[in-house]
Formats: structure tokens, sequence, C-alpha cells
């Protein structure tokens, strides 16, 4: 095994190691807080009474949820600047992770949404407040609160889906995994290594979405 | 933007070409990983003692790694220790391993879900094991089983583009190569590839829609 396992590419690299890291943790962070806006955003307006706007929505959803995240991070690193908008991979990548995330989060709210019952938005109509303070005080925290286990789930998609900014040169994990190995010729040490630190973020993620189905599937019975 | 220029035959027909590279891999993909998926997921359904524990630790390994990571590995880092692939069958083996895991996980759920009362039920009456499996309780978790398993399939379209990383000529890299013959064909090709994947991801989403209606 010796010159194919080398445990002192991490001590020796580890600069480089952790930089990737850190890109990798603040792109999926910045990322789910705006998919999570924009989903929440997509969702009213998916179920919105509107019509154009329950249409936007229905569209929104629909197509980008059938495309690879690939295809809309390429429009934001390659489309944008063939129309004189210049974007870096970092950015282009948190970028087009945010508005493919926002489909799937958009999809878990809207059924949150659904589980609260009717009588509530019709009551805190009756009582005065308007469609937007009703949605933002009385049904989105209750729908919110019911889809928890599933918008956890789609961060960890979102963690490992942030790989993604490797292929636009984004600094994350996955793109100086691919300079360390070339500088070292250890892809299976360099990689091993690189699945560890992906895990220590996935597998805490995991283990909570798991214990919050639990408690929330034995609450309701 | 330049569609006229994009959309000429021999651009229109590289995009094509590529695409149908993602459709062959994405096929064989599915097929396999539907096998690896049902095997392992028939496997943790079992209980065998020590290999469903062991299963459930790698099944759950995999699940939380990145596609592109495991797809990358195969083809960079496993030539290392004499494991040399293609870039169509790192593809494959990547997109296999992935996604019979995330398949195992729908069957063991859907085998789950048939009363295990059923098998008592079937096996007092003289059947046996392998038989009470076959005829009993495979039909209907296979039906509960479909709309996620579709939706799967799905992932697994959307997810062949990753093999760009490993230069796999399927569209997304074929679209990257027009980019470089004129910045003006970006958009429109980019628009062709989403176009192709939206149809075929659509038509299986619909389908996968009308299996859970005739469920309820």
């Amino acid at each position: 095994m010796t010159g194919k396992f080398d445990v002192h590419v991490l001590i020796n690299h580890w600069d480089r190691f952790l930089e990737g890291f850190i890109h990798t943790v603040e792109s999926s962070i910045i990322a789910l807080i705006g998919s999570f806006i924009l989903g929440t955003l997509i969702a009213i307006m998916h179920i919105s009474p509107y019509k154009p706007l329950n249409w936007l929505g229905t569209v929104y959803v629909e197509f980008i949820r059938n495309i690879p995240l690939l295809l809309v991070v390429f429009f934001f690193f390659l489309g944008l600047p063939s129309l004189g908008i210049p974007l870096d991979g970092f950015t282009s990548g948190t970028l087009g992770l945010m508005v493919y995330t926002a489909a799937f989060i958009a999809e878990c709210i809207r059924a949150g949404i659904q589980t609260v019952p009717s009588g509530q938005t019709e009551a805190a109509r009756a009582t005065g407040l308007t469609y937007v303070q009703t949605m933002l005080h009385i049904v989105l925290p209750q729908a919110i609160k019911i889809v928890l286990p599933s918008i956890s789930n789609q961060f960890i998609n979102l963690v490992k889906n942030s790989s993604i900014l490797a292929v636009v040169a984004g600094l994350d994990l996955m793109y100086y995994a691919d300079l360390i190995s070339a500088d070292t010729f250890l892809p299976l040490t360099v990689y091993t290594f690189v699945a560890l630190f992906y895990l220590v973020l996935t597998l805490p993620l995991s283990m909570g979405v798991h214990y919050m189905e639990r408690r929330f599937s034995s609450a309701d019975h | 933007m330049d569609f006229a220029g994009a959309y000429s035959w021999p651009n229109l027909s590289f995009i094509l070409q590529g695409f149908g590279v993602t459709l062959i891999v994405a096929a064989l993909s599915i097929v396999l990983s539907f096998v690896l998926g049902t095997i392992l997921g028939i496997l943790r359904y079992t209980r065998i003692p020590f290999l469903a524990r062991l299963l459930a630790v790698i099944i759950d390994l995999i699940r939380n790694l990145p596609l592109l990571l495991i797809i990358y590995f195969i083809y960079i880092a496993l030539p290392q220790i004499g494991i040399k692939l293609t870039p169509f069958w790192s593809a494959i083996a990547g997109l296999t391993l992935f996604e019979g895991a995330m398949i195992s996980e729908i069957v063991r759920g859907g085998l789950a879900s048939v009363d295990r009362g059923q098998i008592e039920a079937a096996r007092s009456s003289g059947l046996g094991y392998i038989q009470t499996m076959r005829y009993i309780i495979l039909p209907q978790a296979l039906r509960r089983m479909m709309p996620p398993l579709v939706s799967q399939f799905i992932s697994l379209l959307k997810d062949t583009s990753l093999a760009i990383v490993i230069s796999l000529p399927e569209i997304m890299h074929n679209v990257q190569i027009l980019q470089g013959h004129s910045l003006n064909y970006v958009i429109p090709a980019l628009l062709m590839a989403a176009l192709l994947f939206f149809a075929v991801n659509y038509t299986l989403s619909v389908i996968a829609r009308k299996l859970e209606a005739r469920r309820v």
C-alpha cells in the first residue's frame, strides 16, 4: 500500500483542504438561505388564487425540477457572460444552487401549507388580518414546522450538490482536491479525505433529519 | 445570441449526439441500479444479523456523499489500485452505485410497508419463503414503490450530466464545446439542452403521477 495511501497529504496540504471546505460550507449556507426565501415566495405564488402568479409558480417548479443542476449553473457561468455579465465560479455556482434548490423547497413548503386547515386562514382573515399577514404570522410558521424534516433533507442535498462548484472552478472542496491530487499524484488518498470532509457535514445532518422524522411521526400517533 | 447558427445542422446534431450518450448512459444505469437496489433492499429487509447492519452502514455512507465525488473517485482514484475504467463505464459505475443505494432504501421502504402478517399468513398456508416474496409481498410492494422509483430515475437522468467532470461526451459536455466556437451559441444551446431534458423528464413525471393517482 505504500505510495498509494499517504496520511501526510492531509497535513501537508491542510490549508488548501480547509480553504475548500470553508467555501463548500459558505456556498451551501448562502444557497440555503437564498433558496429558502425564493422557495417560500414561489410556494405562495403556486397556491395563490391569482392566475398569472399561480401559473408562474407552477412553471418555475416544473421546469427547474426537470432539468439538471449543471444546466442552471451553466446559465450563470456561461450564459450570462455571453450577454456581457461576467460572474466568477463561486458566485455562479452558488446562484445556480439557489435557483435549483428553491424549486424543491417550494414544493416542500406548498405541501406544508396544504396541511394547515383552511379554517385557520378564514379565522385570521375574519379577525381583520390581511392576506400577507395571515400567511406570515398564521399559515407559514405552522407549515414550515411540519415540513422541517424535508427542508433539512434539501439542505443535505445542497451540501452534496455544492460539489458542482468544482465544474466551474468555484474554489470548493472538490476543486482544491483536484489541485492537490495533481500535485501529489495520490488521488486515492486525496479523495478519501475529501469524502471524509463531506461526511463530517452530511452525516450529522442526516442523523438530525432521522431524529426529527421519528419525533414528528411519534407525535402524530 | 445566434439561434440560426447554434441550430444549424452540424451544431444541432452535435447537441443531439450528446443527448444520445446521456440517454444511453442513463438507460444502462437505470437497469443496473434497479437490479442492485432491489438486491440490496431485499437483503436489508430480511434482517440477516450481521449482513443487514453492514449494508445499512455502507448504503448510508454512499447516500451521504456527492455523486460527483463518487464518479470522479472511480475514474481518477481507482486506477491507483489497478481498476481502470473508461469515462463511459466510470459514469455508469458511479451512477449505479449511488442511485442503487438510493433505490435500495425505496425497495426496503416498499417491502416494509406490506404488513408482516401477510408473510405469516402466506407461510402458514404452505408457501415457501421465495414463493411468499414472489407472489405475495413483491407485487404489492412494487406498486407502492413505483412513484418514488420514477422520481429517482428522473434524478438519475439529470445526474448523468455530472459525468462532464470525466469528459464523457454527453450533452452538457458538448454544449460547453459549442461555447468555445462562439459565445453567441451559449444561450441557444443551453435552451435546447433544457428542452430535451424537460421533455423526457416531464413525460416521466406525468407517468409517475398517473401511477400515484391509481394507487389512491
